[in-house]
């Protein structure tokens, strides 16, 4: 569906606007979005098992600020990378433990931890934008270089956990607690280590995000992040994830991007006025809820069965 | 004369290629209480949709006090008198009784004045009649099921219903509750009221009905009366025909009877639990044995903590004192995955909710409590989870369009077969089964009658929970009764079902065995 979508979209683009695809421009927009390719399939993850995360933007902001700072002491990428990824999945193991282990409800979970890192942010920060060391902008290669590896890597963790979707266990495991956590708990499967495990997982796809992120430019915005959550879910929903839990299909989660960032150059290069942009992100949005809408209600008008 | 309640004739309705309805006919007569019976798919559900207006039928008329109405809607049955009690009572659990009442009762429109005085008299009236033993002012979550289907009849008699449908109205009901019911019953069919009446039970179609309609494949097959003259209180006599004759005409094959089989003498003990107890669920001093190859069946009133004691064994509400030995070693089950890594399997209550996920196809249903076994290296095998769906498809005689069709495409008693295999495919050295034919076909159930017996055949020690006595008797080689939390009675043998009532309500008597 999604894809069908995008395909047309993009030929559209290819007949009217053939320099969207020209490739230098092409590469530098997938680029500045593998960031949010990898949190809309963190948030995806958790949405699996019936939970939301609305504190990845708020958390994306603390693992970067976390990796300005450790990379004043130890300037390389790879202290970036760990240290970014680490914070996310702290952030993630304290979304989950209290979710999870104290059984609170996510939506009032991640929505106070969204607005405690953010607001620690303003009090540590006070705005202050940090700079980071010129030899770990795009992980020291050339800049080229540098836009592959951060799209080839967020292609690459999309492609394997949507593999691991399917053909691990653990797949199995999200799908059955998002369905049914009491039928899950049943059959021996755990739904809190699942939904553990799920909020782990999405801040630490938070936390490579942001590092993505930070190869791609000179100094961080202690403000950035802002509204990354909204993105991701609404990234989540066009690629057919049920908020209701249990059904989603992560690869999904590529063409639902590709088309969410194409339309703001598509209105662009056919000439409409960006302030279109938002409300036509939100009618797709809107017309893959009613598109789900349509699509169930035909399961139960099956005969009834005594 | 005066003309029948209601009467349907030539009703017929398709859901695309699908006949669900294919000529019933069907009447009701004041102070009447006509019995539906049928099989899964017989067609019950769908013509209780036709008669309250929820289908519009494809042929056929329905006529209501003698005037045929053409165009039935919820809305029309509803002002016609036509109310029907679901099995799962729809009531708002954060009100009160009286407030469910009144919003059932009292007009809608959102700028009327609540008369609270007024709504507290006819709640506490309406209460009164249905002889419901709580105050209108508790809170619909505080009440247990019968209680819950009491405050619909209620409804459905404040509404001046004339023709009452209780669609298993007993499912999920203990014996006196039943009773209390079919008082209710026996006062609405004396007021003039017709009752249709939907039950598995056969035994409650004699205690009750006045008539009984077999419904088969989409047809009315046959109408008999019952008389009550001659017989023995509270029951009736079929004229002309027994429960046997029922089953036949509702399968349409006669089902065989298996005698209980008797467990090898020197079977080893699999199962000790001695002065077992779990605070938070109620449950103290249960001590019982269960043998290789041995039925044990539970039963007891709904709350007596069959259902809390099985979720104890399963880890579920861990125990917190007492002793557990399988095999004669001693475990302690602290959760689900331990209990199955022990050989524990739970066959639970609500099948539909919990003991399989509807989302999922057959197969993936069937492997799921054996993924660390056929999975060793944690990434999934198509092939392996086939095949060990497709044995035990063969093996339990699953009908389904294959092992990779969805859980929910199945019928009630297939579903319930998935969920055994589950278990099965565990290998099990106990299996605690809830219900396991609660709303489920009668040939479906003694299909999976059959199953358990072959496997205490082969061994496995099976610890049953029901309500329904005659599965009890049927199947168990000892059977346990449960009040209060805690056994009161452990019966060798074949004790009589008036022993295990006596047993379930605490009235024990000299010559019943004590526990």
């Amino acid at each position: 569906m999604v894809s069908a979508v995008l395909a047309i979209l993009w030929l559209g683009l290819a007949v009217f606007a053939p320099d969207f695809f020209s490739p230098q421009p092409l590469l530098s927009r997938l680029t500045s979005s593998a960031p949010k390719l990898l949190v809309a399939c963190g948030i995806a993850l958790v949405i699996l098992t019936r939970n939301i995360d609305i504190s990845v933007g708020s958390l994306y902001a603390v693992a970067s600020v976390a990796a300005g700072h450790a990379s004043h002491f130890a300037p390389t990428p790879a202290v970036i990378v760990a240290v970014a990824i680490l914070t996310g999945l702290g952030g993630g193991a304290i979304n989950g433990f209290l979710v999870a282990t104290l059984r609170l409800p996510s939506i009032v979970v991640t929505l106070a931890t969204m607005v405690t890192w953010r607001e620690c942010l303003r009090l540590g920060q006070q705005g202050v934008f940090i700079n980071l060391p010129d030899n770990t902008q795009w992980f020291s290669l050339s800049m080229v270089r540098g836009q592959w590896t951060v799209v080839l890597t967020a292609l690459v963790v999309l492609t394997f956990l949507a593999w691991a979707q399917r053909n691990l266990a653990a797949g199995r495991h999200l799908h059955a607690v998002g369905s049914d956590p009491e039928a899950a708990r049943l059959a021996g499967i755990s739904p809190g280590r699942t939904t553990f495990a799920a909020f782990v997982l999405c801040g630490t796809l938070t936390g490579l995000a942001a590092a993505l992120n930070l190869a791609q430019s000179p100094q961080i915005d202690p403000n950035t992040g802002r509204l990354l959550e909204l993105e991701a879910v609404a990234a989540a929903v066009v690629a057919g994830f049920a908020v209701s839990g249990g059904r989603g299909r992560l690869f999904a989660l590529l063409p639902a991007t590709l088309l969410m960032i194409s339309i703001s150059p598509a209105l662009t290069y056919l000439g409409a006025k960006p302030y279109w942009d938002k409300a036509v992100h939100g009618v797709i949005i809107l017309a893959a809820v009613t598109a789900d809408g349509l699509r169930r209600p035909k399961q139960q008008s099956r005969p009834p069965v005594t | 004369m005066t003309p029948p309640l209601l009467q349907l004739i030539g009703i017929k309705k398709a859901f695309g290629a699908v006949t669900a309805l294919n000529g019933v006919n069907f009447e009701l007569r004041p102070g009447e209480v006509h019995a539906l019976l049928g099989g899964n798919g017989a067609g019950k559900s769908t013509l209780i949709k036709v008669i309250t207006g929820a289908h519009p039928p494809d042929a056929g008329t329905v006529a209501v006090g003698g005037y045929p109405i053409s165009r039935l809607t919820p809305a029309i049955a509803r002002s016609l008198g036509i109310a029907c009690i679901y099995q799962q009572p729809a009531l708002f659990p954060d009100l009160t009784v009286t407030e469910n009442i009144g919003l059932r009762l009292e007009s809608t429109s959102p700028f009327r004045r609540v008369r609270h005085r007024e709504r507290r008299r006819l709640a506490g009236s309406l209460l009164r009649q249905v002889g419901a033993g709580f105050s209108g002012e508790t809170g619909v979550h505080d009440l247990s099921m019968p209680q819950q289907q009491l405050v619909e009849i209620a409804c459905a008699i404040g509404a001046g219903a004339k023709i009452l449908i209780m669609d298993e109205p007993t499912a999920s009901l203990t014996q006196p509750e039943q009773e209390l019911l079919f008082g209710v019953v026996d006062n609405l069919r004396r007021n003039g009221s017709g009752i249709i009446y939907i039950s598995h039970r056969l035994e409650e179609i004699f205690r009750i009905a006045d008539r009984v309609t077999v419904l088969r494949d989409g047809e009315s097959v046959v109408t008999r009366d019952l008389t009550r003259t001659g017989s023995a209180e509270g029951t009736a006599i079929g004229q002309g025909f027994d429960e046997a004759d029922l089953i036949h005409w509702m399968v349409g094959r006669n089902l065989e009877r298996t005698p209980v089989a008797i467990p090898p003498a020197g079977a080893p003990d699999r199962l000790i639990v001695h002065g077992l107890g779990c605070e938070d669920s109620g449950v103290h001093n249960i001590t019982f044995t269960i043998r290789a190859g041995e039925i044990v069946g539970l039963t007891g009133l709904v709350g007596a903590g069959r259902t809390e004691l099985a979720r104890i064994l399963f880890g579920l509400t861990p125990a917190d004192t007492g002793e557990i030995r399988l095999d004669g070693i001693p475990v302690t089950i602290s959760s689900p995955e331990e209990a199955i890594a022990l050989g524990i399997g739970y066959l639970p209550e609500d099948r539909r909710r919990h003991g399989i996920i509807l989302d999922l196809s057959v197969a993936q249903n069937v492997s799921m409590s054996v993924h660390s076994r056929i999975f060793p290296r944690g990434w999934l095998r198509p092939n392996a989870e086939q095949t060990l769906a497709e044995h035990y498809i063969h093996r339990l005689g699953i009908k389904t369009a294959g092992s990779g069709a969805d859980a929910n495409t199945l019928s009630g008693g297939n579903q319930q077969k998935v969920a055994m295999a589950r278990w099965l495919a565990t290998n099990p050295r106990v299996l605690i089964l809830d219900e396991p034919t609660q709303g489920v076909d009668v040939g479906a159930k003694s299909e999976i009658h059959q199953h358990i017996r072959r496997l205490v055949d082969e061994g496995l020690a099976v610890l049953l929970i029901s309500s329904e006595l005659a599965e009890i008797l049927a199947l168990s080689h000892r059977i346990g009764v449960m009040r209060s939390g805690t056994l009161t009675a452990l019966f060798d043998g074949q004790p009589s079902a008036a022993q295990l009532m006596r047993a379930a309500l605490g009235n024990l008597e000299p010559g019943d065995p004590p526990c």
